[in-house]
């Protein structure tokens, strides 16, 4: 009998799915790849409005946030037009922003496949962050417009940009983990999100530089892992005097590992019974 | 042959909250509902009553300790009436929900169909959805591309490829999404009510494919259907559910026949076999033939066939009609309601009377569906009530100078001299 049981390739049983989870997240990467995919033609596939939106949004809060904190609260700009400041910051913080909420909202979204289909769970929110991914890229290209315009040269540092744009991009699946989890459970999370958004590009080094907080609560404020990202950015693209504070800056990435270890841990516990609640 | 499915004391228990109508859990409902119970139990021990916790959960088994094995190039089919746990046992097989206790074992790659077009988008054109209806089954790119002519082909869509499919007529929808799903490639594959889906001829087109699939290619599969024909003519084996247990498991026939004798004893309907938006005000009571409310009932061709259908109402209702339909071989051969037109009915009991003139059945078993409709102003839409071959019966044969050569066809129509 014993024999009989170990032809099985596949035993399911309360508590076992661990085991074969990591696999089949490996299986099923096609899957992650079509509805990345999927995302990314539905977003501009109303070409017009989708493209322009990424270009639009960016350059704009750009403007207002220049107008605000460098004319008319006249912060130090560090040598560097104030836009370009500001834009360094913006990006990261867009990106964070936008995958942050849509991979909140996504498994409500895709309500349909998780009950009709088995597939990990991990995929759904994993590649709506990877279509802001695209989003991210099509942005940037404001920046070289700006750095054009203001004809600036960028630091050697700028080849370091991938590595905190992998930081941004787990910073936002750790909290878009966790808060989509509990999305389905309880669905007043999602009035939460946006109050977090905005909330956050105010404590958050977009419209300033880290460099006006106090020497001595740096460390404190460093407690937000976005200010790790984004110093990380201006760090790359302006360089000079944006100095990165190291303490802060291994802090930060301290919270954010932490952040994407609970957020899948979370993620994982109640995944199970997502099918059941949603 | 070997064992390819093997399902161990399953069981699966759902928690079904009585709190609140909405189906949704808010984080400031659980905190707001803390803070109340709070307060009640000191409000309580304040003023010296007993403390009365409110059972506002309970559990609920959808599937209690469900045993079977499964072997290679079996078609099982899987009945039972509503709320028997049919679905439920098909998620757990797909792995989309956890038993809660138990366990299964399978060999070789399971597909599972519980809906055609899962994860079709509107705004992308029918070739784009076909990939990625394709990947959401678990086909490969490769596999998809390769078989891309043959799903265009079934689907007869070719020409609206490129087109995005919320321009798409339901049918032609439908029938892209069926023929994604009839390409897979899979040694199980496990199959919810979908074939319900189309025109009739897409409809006969899809058994057929399905037919293909199960017998020519050898392959195992699960299926659940309310329509006992498909059943009969794609399975080789029936599983009987109810109430979360397997009741009988045999031949297709002998299950079928067993499954559309559940739906009452003596006569007596049983409620669970009821089901629709208007079982709280509308209860079927009891059905009889020529006055006969056995399980066996047999009726002579060259009689009259007199349906009595006794029930209770409670409520008035501005426009009611009832009815039953006949189905042979789980196929409707026709209906027949109490009025031609929706009739005001008042709180109570209420009988019905149907009659089928004499030589229209041929000799044959034959089932009862029983429904009811109110399509009042009052309300939004049409509420129904509809109980689904509740009660079994038999023609005999004895019909001779008639029955023999000169007719074709399922039934006869009255000869009007």
């Amino acid at each position: 009998m014993a024999e009989i049981v170990n032809e099985f390739d596949l035993v399911v049983e309360p508590g076992r799915s661990v085991k074969n989870y990591w696999n089949d997240l490996w299986r099923f990467r096609e899957l992650f790849f079509f509805l990345a995919w999927r995302d990314i033609l539905v977003r501009y596939k109303q070409t017009a409005i989708g493209l322009a939106w990424s270009v639009i949004r960016p350059f704009l809060t750009m403007i207002v946030l220049t107008i605000i904190f460098g004319r008319v609260a006249k912060l130090p700009s560090e040598g560097v037009p104030y836009p370009i400041l500001v834009y360094a910051a913006m990006l990261p913080w867009q990106f964070f922003s936008t995958s942050f909420s849509d991979a909140s909202n996504s498994l409500i979204t895709n309500t349909n496949m998780l009950t009709k289909i088995y597939f990990p769970r991990l995929i759904i929110p994993a590649s709506t962050v990877i279509v802001n991914v695209v989003d991210f890229l099509i942005s940037f290209v404001i920046l070289i417009g700006l750095m054009l315009w203001y004809h600036f040269v960028p630091p050697w540092q700028i080849v370091f940009l991938p590595l905190f744009l992998i930081l941004a991009f787990l910073t936002s699946m750790g909290a878009g983990l966790y808060i989509a989890a509990l999305n389905v459970k309880y669905r007043d999370f999602k009035y939460i999100v946006p109050f977090v958004v905005q909330f956050g590009m105010y404590i958050s080094p977009v419209g300033f530089t880290s460099n006006n907080i106090p020497e001595r609560l740096r460390l404190l404020y460093s407690l937000n892992p976005m200010v790790g990202v984004i110093d990380g950015f201006r760090w790359c693209i302006i360089g000079g005097e944006s100095h990165i504070y190291l303490p802060g800056m291994l802090l930060s990435i301290g919270l954010i590992i932490g952040l994407l270890t609970f957020g899948i841990w979370y993620f994982r516990k109640i995944e199970k019974t997502f099918a059941d609640i949603i | 042959m070997s064992v390819v499915i093997k399902v161990e004391h399953i069981s699966k228990s759902y928690i079904i909250r009585h709190q609140g109508q909405s189906g949704y859990i808010a984080l400031r409902d659980v905190i707001a509902d803390k803070v109340k119970d709070a307060f009640h139990k000191t409000r309580n021990l304040v003023t010296n009553k007993p403390v009365v916790k409110i059972a506002a959960k309970e559990e609920f088994w959808s599937l209690d300790d469900v045993s079977f094995e499964v072997n290679q190039s079996d078609r099982i089919g899987i009945i039972g009436r509503n709320g028997a746990g049919k679905s439920t046992l098909l998620k757990i097989l797909s792995r989309i929900t956890e038993p809660t206790l138990g366990r299964f074992s399978t060999k070789g790659r399971i597909a599972s169909l519980l809906e055609v077009g899962t994860g079709f988008h509107p705004e992308l054109t029918g070739r784009e959805n076909i990939f990625l209806n394709g990947a959401v089954l678990g086909m490969h790119r490769a596999e998809i591309k390769k078989k891309f002519d043959e799903i265009v082909d079934f689907s007869e869509v070719e020409k609206f490829l490129d087109t995005p499919v919320k321009r798409y007529s339901s049918g032609m929808y439908v029938r892209l999404a069926f023929a994604v799903a009839a390409y897979l490639e899979s040694e199980i594959l496990v199959v919810d009510e979908v074939l319900a889906v189309g025109d009739l001829q897409f409809q006969k087109k899809c058994l057929g494919k399905m037919q293909d699939v199960s017998q020519s290619e050898g392959r195992t599969v699960l299926f659940v259907s309310h329509n006992m024909g498909t059943i009969n003519q794609l399975c080789n084996k029936g599983i009987l559910l109810k109430s979360g247990k397997i009741t009988d498991m045999g031949t297709t026939a002998e299950i079928v026949r067993r499954y559309m004798k559940t739906g009452s004893v003596n006569g007596q309907i049983d409620r669970s076999s009821v089901s629709g938006t208007l079982v709280p005000y509308i209860t079927f009571s009891e059905i009889s033939i020529n006055g006969l409310s056995s399980n066996e009932i047999s009726v002579s061709p060259s009689a009259e066939i007199r349906v009595e259908l006794k029930g209770i109402c409670n409520q008035d209702m501005e426009y009611f009609r009832n009815g039953i339909t006949i189905l042979k071989d789980g196929i409707k051969l026709f209906s027949a309601h109490n009025n031609p037109e929706p009739q005001p009915i008042k709180k109570g009991k209420f009988h019905s009377e149907f009659f089928i003139p004499k030589y229209v059945l041929r000799p044959g078993d034959y089932s009862i569906s029983i429904f009811g409709h109110d399509n009042g102003n009052n309300r939004k839409g049409t509420e129904w009530i509809y109980g689904n071959e509740v009660l079994t019966f038999t023609i005999l044969e004895e019909w001779d100078t008639i029955n023999d050569f000169h007719n074709e066809g399922i039934f006869n129509l009255p000869v009007i001299p």
